[in-house]
């Protein structure tokens, strides 16, 4: 028998030391070998890493000024050359001595990986640069080696003690991946196809969809213009081992010589080593499950303000609300300082927020104040719900929707509703005996008097009233709506690319944003108004003000569709989820990527921030709904239940109660103040990111409520917690 | 490739590219073909693969044509059109050879455009909100089922349920007509139908009590008219109810005395009026309805009184019902009749007049057969560039028309297409025999053999030509056995009732009325339907019959248009009975139907494309009339 599960246990002091220095070897390692290729192609953590190598940093820094010039260069821009260079400061002569299409190529590269790239390069035009990414995969070996290597490696890991081999198990996927690659690439396809059927079976169910991918790409002509494989090719795979178990297989390979697969792990494997005890299975799997591995821990240790904004002072009209109406002329006389909780939360600054003015928003209107005041009169009459007190559910059935319901949005006080249709029409339909009423004609609106009290009630056009509007101006299906917070715009993006800015008033388009020249999946206005994020497939997602026609940031590094976008409640950050079944919070401010959370095995398709700020839930094609610490960067529950695509979260207004619903017919409840209670973050925890996660969604789950044959699309708390649901009924 | 073992993807073989490449002109060699069609395979998979984000991102679960043609624009590769139909499409095989096809209807697009029933839209798209769980509570069961409604009934719902039960059914014959009145326009009553319905599914226990049968009807039209209710699958239980009271023998007819034909007739009204208001629901049904009305009707053994039911019930559903069943099957059963109404016995006389009912109800549906089907014809030869054709040219475009292809373009063929429709469609696996449309001649010539003169004169009347003087009533005096058309009120149809409501009344109507009022407050919609209804009031010749069959109910308050002719005719004995012949006019084998417009009957239907009208009109007619409220 073989000695190797001892050498685990036999690590000692002098090895460790020894350990220590190759660890940081090995980074350097892989740098190096980046070397031919490409950098490390996330923006979001392109920052941490270049600070975490400082000294190879500056090197590539160079060398990527270098290529940027070599580009201008041979696109003939003479002067963006030079004016490059007088800033960076080089020699005139640093174009010259190295190898001209191996840096162009790099950089090329490296901006399809979508790092700078403001637009993703459309497959099927002419990508030089796939070549050259997969070019990497012409060193080859023996291909009937190829099986002999894997199986190798699988029987060393399931030889080796118990607690390292479900930490090493995770390189089986990425090493499958990539050596089928290789073979299919040099044009091996009975091999591949042999190597494919033989191993395919042990990867994690998880990986089932991936992997259909793959199985379906036999020839090399197909890895052309193939996205998924591009993802996997321009990304580096992230694992996270201990130290222990990363000695174990380093040393492995290297007694048996096994370069193949060293090779791989150097090249195509980003190896996150950490100090402590090796994860347990349920651990990873918690984790793991995304296109590309789990997050770096660095990626998410930048500092994020979850805390709310201070809400703006307004002077609350007393209880005595029906004499205050009355005497109009007055303002309220006394102001009495509200003591209920709102009122004092909002006084003092949250350490966690960020500074009022960290982004520009907009000045609250005198319309806008009344709205909240209007808002806070609701909250005093607002239901405390809890485990014992369940909110009440209205349903809204979307009838006769045979044109298809892909979106709905309630606005914030639940006066409206509107519906995205897949015949690309909006629809808005007023919840309240209130009629929708355009404004006059522009000739009309000449002859009111413009002095008069009640002009906003005369500008309306009575002729105009109904319960529900149309609007017409996308030529696809609306796949996101959104309403302002004052209720006076609404968004809608669609498959033709556009994210569209709709009057309320007017009951016409104001705007058409172009920019995803791709359908966009989502979008949503930030909780001031003004701002609003899109997401869609070029696997951006944009930050957009309503008055400029351009992008103001863009948020990219997501390597699938970004499927829908959220707003933090203090408008500071956005939240997307993406295909690639990664979330990423991304800064406004300063475009950066702050949190990467990994462990849906699906697409994610609801995100929710609670409404302090502190949490995100999020919800995806597999049915589950996972809650994520946005200060720590850490998971911190699943709940399981839902036995489909979970399309809609939302938080009650206090954040006790967490509402779900789904393709599968139901609305569940789940207790959130629970679920956040019960959660110990100590220090090790929050340092190494390793949870534990109890299964405790039974416990968490208050309710199941069945619709009738109606997936549950949108979920809405009104402001006293009567829970909203919405959904088409088409039989 | 089609020699690997393994399948794990639908491929796309060789000889399927080389065949798609021959077809445009082009010769492959094999090795080509072959990589083509690897190639052809991955994109489609790619192209499936991309195709299904569209449908998450729609929110469904069915991938449709759409989203694969979206996935193939996005890849800049042309969309496939002409398959984006939502219903399925059927897929057939040749015999010959393995060949699998979707079969691809010829559309008329002439007929299509020049069609003057536009369908409608589809309804509108809204928004319908109802609380689905209050504070959380009632969430144990799934919702829709009857169960959880039954517990949270609150008390106001329950004590309503207690007084209109017992208003329904007690004594005051005022309140009961105050709760049907309120049973009909309450919007909120809805939690409380699964109770109706149950209540209503009593009749089977009531049988001996032709007043509660009565008024368990008069609870089903309210609860069908009520237009705040949705009764989705309780009508299933209504209409069983309402056949039940149409065919059983109910043992409240074992009395004679006891005037179960009433109930019989409404219920049969009862029974087209859900058809008409409600057809979107018991389109399923109507299938099964005529097959089991088509059961009563073949089983000798049933009682009279249940082949009334039936014949009247085929009758409600539509002429064309009556073409396909009744026609059919009355040569067999003329036979059985025949017998009942020869014996003279003095046993056998209840039975006869238990016969007579039948003839007369049988005699209506034919009546209204042959009317409607000479109607369609003329519009259909109308319709066709030559007048000329008639009848030839009409009867095969009715031929090609009615096995189901597609509706028949007859914009003045009565509303029933839509159910009838439903009957075509069904036609595939129906246990209804194989059935062909008789011509109309060929038709009318059989029942004339049966009836005689009875049937001649109505017809008659109509197409002109073909007899120069309709006969009058009094042109047969010395029929050999007088046989009054006591049933004839029977013969109220949605043209009927419609017409005087969109057209003027004929100042005949108006002059005839009796002024008998009518207690119809039931069963009219309208003030104004009311109106003219109660002034069109019985005239009837009926002196006779109450002579001969005392017992018939109808003589009270018959009515009918007055615009109708009343004809006493004579039965003929036999089936191509020689004696006969003096009574039978000759009839032209092609009578030029569409050459002179059906003259006499003519005010009394519709114009073209009245059947555009909502069906909601049949809600009053002329059954109601008999019913004592």
């Amino acid at each position: 028998f073989r000695a190797v599960p001892d050498d685990g246990g036999l690590v000692d002091a002098d090895e460790d030391k020894d350990i220590k220095t190759e660890a940081s070897n090995d980074s350097w390692g892989n740098n190096n070998a980046n070397d031919g290729r490409l950098l490390s192609p996330s923006p979001g953590s392109s920052a941490s890493a270049g600070s975490n190598k400082s000294a190879a940093g500056a090197s590539e820094e160079q060398q990527t000024l270098l290529a940027v010039l070599q580009f201008l260069r041979k696109n003939k821009l003479t002067e963006s050359v030079e004016i490059l260079r007088r800033e960076a400061g080089l020699p005139e002569d640093s174009l010259e001595p190295k190898g001209a299409d191996s840096l162009l190529s790099r950089v090329t590269a490296s901006s399809t990986a979508g790092a700078q790239a403001p637009t993703k390069v459309a497959a099927g035009e002419d990508q030089p640069d796939v070549n050259v990414v997969l070019s990497a995969y012409s060193q080859q070996g023996d291909p009937a080696l190829y099986e002999v290597y894997y199986s190798g490696l699988k029987r060393f890991i399931e030889s080796v003690l118990d607690c390292h081999r479900a930490e090493l198990s995770q390189v089986f996927y990425p090493l499958f991946v990539h050596m089928y690659l290789e073979l299919v690439y040099n044009n091996h396809e009975s091999e591949a196809k042999a190597f494919f059927e033989k191993f395919s079976g042990d990867q994690e169910c998880y990986y089932e969809d991936d992997l259909r991918v793959l199985s379906s790409l036999t020839k090399k002509e197909h890895m052309r213009g193939n996205e998924t494989l591009l993802d996997f090719r321009t990304s580096k795979f992230v694992l996270r081992i201990s130290r222990d178990s990363y000695q174990l297989l380093k040393r492995h390979l290297q007694e048996r010589q096994n370069n193949q697969i060293w090779n791989i792990i150097q090249e195509h494997l980003y190896i996150d080593i950490f100090d402590g005890m090796p994860r347990s299975k349920s651990q990873i799997d918690a984790m793991s499950g995304s296109l590309a591995g789990e997050a770096k821990r660095e990626a998410n240790k930048a500092k994020v303000y979850y805390g709310l904004l201070k809400e703006p002072e307004i002077e609350l009209p007393l209880d005595d609300e029906d004499e205050e109406a009355e005497n109009e002329e007055g303002k309220p006389k006394k102001k009495k300082p509200k003591k209920d909780s709102l009122g004092s939360k909002s006084k003092k600054q949250d350490p966690n927020a960020p500074s009022q003015n960290r982004i520009p928003l907009p000045e609250l209107k005198d319309s806008d104040k009344l709205d909240k005041i209007m808002y806070m009169k609701e909250a005093t009459k607002r239901i405390r719900l809890g485990p014992d007190n369940l909110p009440s559910i209205c349903f809204y059935s979307f009838l006769n929707a045979y044109q298809g319901l892909t979106a709905v949005d309630f606005t914030d006080d639940s006066s409206l509703i509107a519906g995205g249709f897949a015949d690309s029409t909006v629809r808005v339909w007023s919840v309240t005996p209130k009629k929708l009423r355009k404004v006059k004609s522009a000739a009309d609106l000449n002859l009111i008097d413009k002095e008069s009290d009640d002009v906003l009630e005369r500008i309306m056009d009575e002729k105009t009233a109904s319960e529900s509007k149309i609007l017409c101006g996308h030529s696809g299906p609306v796949y996101g709506i959104s309403f302002s917070p004052d209720r006076n715009y609404l968004l809608s993006s669609s498959e033709d690319g556009t994210v569209r800015l709709w009057s309320l008033q007017t009951f016409t388009c104001l705007v058409g944003y172009k920019g995803h020249n791709y359908p966009v999946w989502d979008t949503q206005f930030s909780p001031h108004g003004y701002y609003f994020v899109s997401g869609g497939h070029d696997r951006v997602a944009r930050l957009w003000a309503t008055d400029h026609y351009q992008p103001l940031r863009m948020f990219s590094g997501h390597l699938a569709d970004v499927t829908c976008t959220r707003f933090h409640p203090n408008s500071n950050y956005v939240a997307t989820g993406s295909s690639d079944r990664t979330i990423r919070l991304w800064d406004v401010l300063n475009g950066n990527c702050v949190r990467i959370f990994t462990g849906h095995k699906g697409p994610i398709h609801a995100l929710a921030f609670s409404p302090n700020g502190k949490f995100l839930a999020s919800g995806a094609t597999d049915g589950r709904v996972l809650l994520w610490d946005i200060g720590h960067g850490l998971m911190v529950g699943e709940l399981k239940g839902h036995t489909d695509t979970i399309y809609s979260l939302r938080f009650s207004r206090d954040g006790e109660i967490l509402a779900s619903g789904s393709m599968d017919n139901t609305v569940r409840l789940w207790d959130a103040t629970k679920a956040f209670d019960d959660l110990e973050t100590d220090d090790f925890t929050a340092a190494t990111g390793h949870i534990h996660l109890q299964d405790n969604s039974q416990e968490l789950l208050l309710g199941t409520y069945m619709t009738k044959s109606t997936p549950v699309i949108h979920l809405h708390f009104t402001r006293r917690n009567l829970l909203l649901a919405a959904g088409a009924y088409n039989p | 490739m089609a020699d690997r073992e393994e399948r794990r993807f639908a491929e796309i073989s060789r000889e399927s590219v080389k065949f798609m490449a021959e077809s445009t002109g082009v010769e492959l060699g094999d090795d080509v073909a072959g990589l083509l069609a690897e190639d052809v395979c991955y994109r489609l998979r790619e192209a499936t693969q991309s195709s299904s984000q569209f449908m998450r991102h729609a929110k469904r679960r069915k991938l449709t044509v759409e989203d694969f043609n979206r996935a193939l624009h996005w890849s800049n590769v042309e969309a496939i059109c002409g398959y984006g139909a939502q219903d399925t499409l059927p897929f057939r095989s040749a015999k010959e050879g393995e060949l699998f096809f979707i079969e691809d209807r010829d559309i008329n697009l002439v007929e299509l455009a020049l069609a003057t029933n536009i369908p409608k839209g589809c309804a509108e798209t809204m928004v319908r909100v109802n609380v689905s769980y209050m504070d959380g509570k009632g969430n144990l069961e799934p919702q829709g089922t009857v169960p959880s409604a039954v517990q949270s009934l609150s008390d106001d719902l329950l004590k309503y349920y207690q007084q209109i039960t017992r208003a329904i059914l007690g004594e005051d014959p005022h309140l009961m007509k105050v709760a049907l009145l309120d049973l009909q326009s309450n919007a909120k009553i809805a939690a409380l139908l699964p109770y109706f319905v149950y209540v209503i599914s009593g009749v089977k226990s009531v049988s001996h009590d032709l007043e509660q049968l009565n008024r368990l009807l008069h609870m089903v039209k309210s609860l069908v008219q009520n237009p705040y209710l949705y009764l989705g699958s309780y009508i299933r239980s209504l209409v069983s109810s309402v056949m039940y009271c149409i065919l059983e023998p109910l043992a409240a007819s074992i009395n004679p005395l006891n005037d179960h034909w009433t109930l019989r007739d409404y219920a049969a009204l009862l029974l087209s009026h859900i058809f008409w208001t409600h057809g979107d629901l018991v389109s399923g049904l109507y299938h099964q309805i005529l097959v089991s009305l088509q059961k009563v009707l073949s089983d000798p053994v049933r009682p009279l009184c249940s082949h009334y039911g039936a014949v009247v019930g085929l009758h409600a559903l539509g002429w064309k019902a009556v073409e396909r069943v009744l026609f059919p099957h009355l040569p067999a059963y003329w036979a059985n009749l025949q017998a009942v109404l020869d014996d003279y016995s003095v046993s056998n006389a209840q039975v006869k007049a238990d016969g007579h009912k039948v003839y007369g109800a049988i005699l209506v549906a034919v009546e209204r057969l042959l009317k409607m089907k000479a109607l369609s014809l003329s519009q259909q030869s109308d319709g066709g560039s030559s007048g000329q054709t008639g009848f030839a040219g009409g009867s095969i475009c009715y031929r090609v028309s009615s096995p189901g292809l597609s509706p028949p373009p007859e914009p003045l063929s009565e509303a029933t297409l839509g159910i009838a429709s439903h009957l075509q469609a069904g036609g595939a696996g129906c246990p209804l025999e194989e059935w062909t449309p008789v011509p109309l001649p060929a038709m009318y010539c059989e029942l004339y053999s049966f009836f005689g003169d009875s049937l001649a004169v109505r017809f008659s009347t109509g197409p002109g030509d073909a007899r120069k003087e309709p006969p009058g009533p009094t042109s047969n005096p010395d029929t050999t056995r007088k046989m009054p058309q006591l049933t004839a009120n029977l013969n109220i149809s949605p043209r009927h009732d419609g017409s005087p409501r969109t057209d003027p009344t004929p100042p005949s109507l108006a002059a005839t009325g009796s002024g008998r009022s009518l207690t119809r407050s039931c069963s009219s919609s309208s003030s104004v339907q009311r109106s003219r209804s109660s002034s069109r009031s019985g005239q009837r010749s009926a002196g006779l019959s109450r002579d001969v069959f005392p017992k018939a109910r109808f003589t009270s308050s018959q009515t009918g248009p007055p615009a109708f002719s009343f004809l006493i005719g004579g039965r003929q004995m036999g089936l191509r009975c020689q004696g006969r012949r003096p009574f039978q006019t000759n009839f032209a084998p092609t009578p030029p139907l569409s050459a002179v417009p059906p003259r006499a009957y003519a005010h009394k239907l519709p114009v073209i494309g009245r059947v555009g009208k909502p069906v909601r009109r049949w809600a009053c007619s002329h059954y109601s009339l008999h019913l004592p409220l």
